[in-house]
C-alpha cells in the first residue's frame, strides 16, 4: 500500500471521512462474519473518546461564549 | 487457503471460526471487466487480492487469517484504532484500484467469509441486485460536500449582537448575556439549517443522486466550526468537472461558511440503495 497511485494525490483522506464511507456505506451483505450497526456505533463511540480525550490535552478556549458543541 | 468444506450454521463453527483462514470480500464487479484488474493489490492482511467468479460476477476477495480476522478478534480490534485506520485505507486502496479500472460495487468493511463457496453463493442469489447496482455506478463517482460555519458570523448575518464592551459581571447582566447568547445561538441553527438545504439542493442539479449523511462531530472533525452539510453525491465521471466548478460558485457566493470537496470516491454510498430496495 506504499505505492501512491495517481488519484491518490489529491486525495488527502481524513480518516473521519473514510469511516464514514467503508463502514457507513458499501454493500451490506451478510458474511459469515460481519460487523453489525451495533459495532459501528461501539467505533464511534471509542473516537470519540479517544479524540475528546486529545482535545483536552490542548489548552482551553478562553471564549466562555463557545459553548457550541 | 480458505476450506471448502460444508458451512455450518451455528454458534459452535462461528466459535470455532477464529483458527483457519476466511474470505475477506471487498467489492463486486461484472466478470467481463475483471481481467487483470487485481494483479498486484495486496489487502488488509497483506495477501495477494483473488477474484472468485460466478454467473457473470466477480467477487474482489482476499484469504485472510481468522486468527485477526475472524469474529471476535475483529471484535476486540474494532477497539484499537491503528489497527481501525490501518484496515480501513487497505480496504478502501483494493476499491479505489479496482475502481479505476471499471464499474465497482463496494462491500462494507468487514464482511467475511469461511470459505470461496460461500462467496459463490451470495453472487449467485443476489445476482440480479448486483447487476443493478453496477449499472447504477457505471461511469460515476461519489464526491463528498461538507460545509463548515462559523457561528459567530452566521448569528450575526441579520442580526449583529449587541455586545457592550464595558458590561459587569452582575449576576443580571450574566443572565441577559446568557440569554443573548441563546437567542443568538438559536439563531445560527436556523441560519445554518436554512444554507445547508440550499446548498444541498444547488448540488443535487448537477448530480445524479445525492444525501445528506449526519454530521460528524466536531470533535471527530478536528474543527471547531459547525459541519452544516456532510453531502454526498453520485456524478457522472463526465460532469466532475462542472459539479467542481458549481461548488466553487457556491463558495464564492457563500458568506460564512467554507465548503471543502472529498473524492472521488468509489460509490460507496450509493452501491447499496438497490440492495436494499
Amino acid at each position: 500500500m506504499t505505492e501512491v497511485l495517481p488519484a491518490d494525490n489529491n486525495r488527502r483522506i481524513a480518516l473521519v471521512d473514510l469511516l464514514d464511507r467503508v463502514l457507513g456505506g458499501g454493500v451490506v451483505i451478510t458474511g459469515d462474519i460481519t460487523l453489525s450497526i451495533a459495532d459501528v456505533d461501539l467505533v464511534i463511540v471509542s473516537l470519540r473518546t479517544l479524540i475528546s480525550s486529545v482535545g483536552s490535552l490542548l489548552p482551553d478556549d478562553d471564549d466562555d461564549g463557545g459553548g457550541y458543541v | 487457503m480458505a476450506n471448502a468444506g460444508p458451512f455450518h450454521r451455528n454458534a459452535w463453527s462461528l466459535r470455532m471460526s477464529s483458527e483457519g483462514d476466511g474470505v475477506w470480500l471487498y467489492a463486486i464487479i461484472a466478470a467481463e471487466s475483471a481481467g487483470g484488474v487485481v494483479d498486484g493489490l495486496s489487502g488488509v492482511a497483506g495477501e495477494e487480492i483473488r477474484l472468485v467468479a460466478a454467473d457473470g460476477l466477480a467477487a474482489v476477495v482476499g484469504t485472510v487469517p481468522l486468527y485477526e480476522f475472524g469474529a471476535e478478534p475483529l471484535r476486540r480490534h474494532l477497539e484499537d484504532l491503528d489497527w481501525l485506520a490501518t484496515k480501513a485505507r487497505a480496504h478502501d486502496a483494493v476499491i479505489s484500484a479496482i475502481a479505476r479500472c471499471g464499474p465497482v460495487v463496494p462491500v462494507t468493511m468487514a464482511t467475511v467469509y469461511l470459505d470461496d463457496k460461500r462467496v459463490r453463493t451470495v453472487l449467485n442469489t443476489r445476482h440480479g441486485e448486483f447487476l443493478a447496482a453496477l449499472d447504477r455506478v457505471t461511469g460515476r463517482d461519489e464526491l463528498g460536500v461538507k460545509a463548515y460555519a462559523d457561528p459567530s458570523i452566521l448569528a450575526s448575518r441579520d442580526e449583529p449582537s449587541p455586545q457592550k464592551s464595558g458590561e459587569r459581571r452582575s449576576g443580571t447582566a450574566y443572565l441577559m448575556k446568557r440569554k443573548r447568547e441563546l437567542s443568538s445561538q438559536e439563531h445560527a441553527y436556523r441560519a445554518a439549517a436554512a444554507e445547508a438545504e440550499r446548498l444541498h439542493a444547488a448540488l443535487m442539479k448537477h448530480a445524479v443522486d445525492g444525501k445528506r449523511k449526519p454530521a460528524s462531530d466536531p470533535s471527530l472533525s478536528g474543527r471547531d466550526n459547525w459541519t452544516v452539510l456532510n453531502g454526498t453525491y453520485l456524478v457522472e465521471k463526465s460532469g466532475e468537472d462542472d459539479f467542481r466548478k458549481a461548488v466553487a460558485a457556491l463558495q464564492e457566493t457563500t458568506a460564512g461558511i467554507e465548503l471543502e470537496i472529498t473524492g472521488p470516491w468509489p460509490p460507496y454510498s450509493f452501491a447499496g440503495d438497490v440492495m436494499n430496495a
